[in-house]
């Protein structure tokens, strides 16, 4: 078997488990809680032909798009100016950890009292879940680099900015591609957070929305969309990250 | 003081490592590298040979003395001219061969069609013609070390310091390199500077071995060889050669000694 086919196979055992996981929480729960698979995809396909749902999904994407651009810029920045500074590192590696341990959530009503309702609310509830991953991540990568090419980059009397970009950069970027793959994950999930507790707009508005209403349907499809989608996108960073570790 | 008669020159250079453990690692010592010479540098591990490297390529700086090349003294950076090869495999994992070996001349910026000249040039020398497009991790440690001689070789640096570049290898390999090394050396008219741990390396290459002390490394003899200049592995069968060894050896022998006590101490 080769190894794409190997992959379908997996990727269609694993879809074939969840449907039936669902189909199971519907058996249960009911039509209260959850719709069952073969009418959520019928209603998502239908979702997918309207353009109310697509001025939502843009929102959304719109907010993920400015939410992760943020978090991987400042994180990627962020840690490599720390592993380059390591007194720096030193104090605050555990104070991110620390703060990244913090459930962010708690942090919502201050975010909201900063930017107000609306898309810079969602964008920095994104940031803030997606931003210190990708900087720890950077920042391990840059204390990993091998010393001897630092030294190398030295004797052929490299300026520290060439240093930065024709050394520094290329060694760490495939742990930087693993963090930034994790950033997104994360920043759609305080993007959609966001959505739900302060919007009008977007796809977690739309699922909250759906609970609120007692639409079911609803919630259960624009789940549905969502998951499919952040699952293609990881796919896609995934395999950018693989051929990059295998060089 | 100046170093106007040699092309390196260490006065009283001594280097201490500060911090908790305070270690006095290298001299007081003196050095004089002539131009165009092959100088070895063989000691017990841990004398401070590849402080002393550092200290001549600028990497850095002496605790007390000074250090020169070319008449200026070495102070912060490695001066233009020096060229260093590692121990450890210094190739760039994410370059092909061939890019590795561009790599100094187009942060130089040079015009294309002259990088790829001295670029196809240094490749065919050190026999990596045929892997010019393979990456670094498709090579064996020898033929890694060999792109990072190449990419130290196309810049034309006139004073190569090397450190223990052949420990890896083993001993064919690492007489085969010294073969190259010495056509390399003969080719550019450079001065190379080569530190080993292995005295017969060290006996057939060079013009002159300097023999180090136990921490803190000072020079206790200069051996001469009296090879000539067109020589290759091919001495080691010449009838001086097992005297000089010898006589490296009887220099080396209660250093090493006293660098095992200092070990187990
Ligand atoms: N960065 C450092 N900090 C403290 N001690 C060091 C450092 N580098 C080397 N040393 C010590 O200095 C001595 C000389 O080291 P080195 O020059 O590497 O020796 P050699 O190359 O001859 O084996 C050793 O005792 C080593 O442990
Ligand atoms: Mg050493």
């Amino acid at each position: 078997m080769s190894e794409p086919a190997r992959q379908a196979r997996d990727a269609l055992a694993i879809l074939a488990v969840l449907t039936v996981a669902w189909q199971g929480a519907y058996e249960y729960a009911g039509a209260v809680a959850v719709t069952p698979p073969l009418g959520t995809v019928a209603f998502a396909a239908h979702l997918l032909g309207s353009a109310r749902f697509w001025e939502h999904a843009a929102a959304t994407g719109l907010a993920l798009a400015d939410a992760f651009a943020i978090a991987a810029v400042l994180g990627v920045l962020g840690g490599l100016a720390l592993g380059l500074w390591r007194y720096a590192a030193d104090v605050t590696e555990p104070v991110l950890a620390a703060l990244y341990a913090v459930p962010k959530i708690t942090l919502y009503p201050v975010i909201l009292l900063l930017f107000g309702l609306g898309l810079p609310a969602k964008v920095a509830f994104g940031v803030i879940h997606g931003v210190i991953p990708v900087t720890l991540l950077t920042l391990s990568a840059v204390r990993g680099i091998r010393p001897v090419l630092l030294r190398t980059a030295r004797v052929l009397r490299l300026t520290p900015r060439e240093t930065m970009r024709h050394v520094l950069a290329p060694a760490v970027l495939a742990e930087i591609v693993t963090g930034l793959r994790l950033c997104f994950s994360l920043t759609l999930l305080g993007v959609l957070i966001g959505e739900m507790f302060a919007s009008q707009r977007g796809l977690g508005f739309l699922i909250i929305n759906g609970i609120n209403n007692h639409d079911v349907r609803m919630t259960t499809a624009v789940v549905l969309l969502v998951v499919v989608a952040a699952v293609l996108a990881n796919a896609l960073l995934l395999a950018t990250d693989r051929t990059l570790h295998r060089g | 003081m100046s170093g106007a008669a040699a092309h390196a020159r260490l006065t009283g250079v001594t280097r201490v490592y500060a911090g908790p453990t305070h270690v006095h690692a290298l001299g007081p010592l003196d050095l004089d590298v002539a131009r165009g010479e092959f100088l070895a540098v063989v000691g017990p591990s841990g004398c401070g040979k590849s402080t002393l490297l550092d200290v001549l390529a600028g990497l850095a700086a002496p605790s007390s003395g000074e250090a020169w090349f070319e008449d200026r003294r070495i102070a912060g950076t490695v001066p233009d001219g020096i060229g260093v090869v590692f121990q450890e495999d210094a190739s760039f994992p994410w370059l092909t061969v061939a890019d590795n070996v561009a790599f100094g001349l187009r942060r130089a910026g040079l015009d294309g069609a002259e990088i790829r000249r001295r670029v196809e040039d240094a490749l065919g020398f050190m026999g990596l013609g045929e892997f010019a497009r393979a990456y670094p991790a498709q090579l064996s440690g020898g033929m890694r070390q060999r792109v990072c001689i190449a990419r130290t070789l196309v810049l034309a640096p006139r004073f190569i310091l090397l450190d223990e570049p052949f420990g890896a290898l083993d001993q064919q390999t690492r007489l085969l390199m010294g073969d190259e090394l010495l056509r390399l050396w003969r080719r550019t008219g450079a001065t190379v500077l080569l530190i080993t741990h292995a005295l017969d390396e060290a006996a057939m290459l060079a013009d002159r071995v300097g023999v180090m002390s136990a921490r803190p490394g000072r020079f206790i003899a200069f051996v001469p060889t009296g090879w000539p200049r067109d020589r290759d592995s091919r001495v080691v069968s010449a009838p001086e050669f097992g005297a000089l060894t010898a006589q490296l050896w009887s220099h080396l022998r209660p250093e090493s000694l006293r660098a095992m006590g200092q070990a187990r101490a």
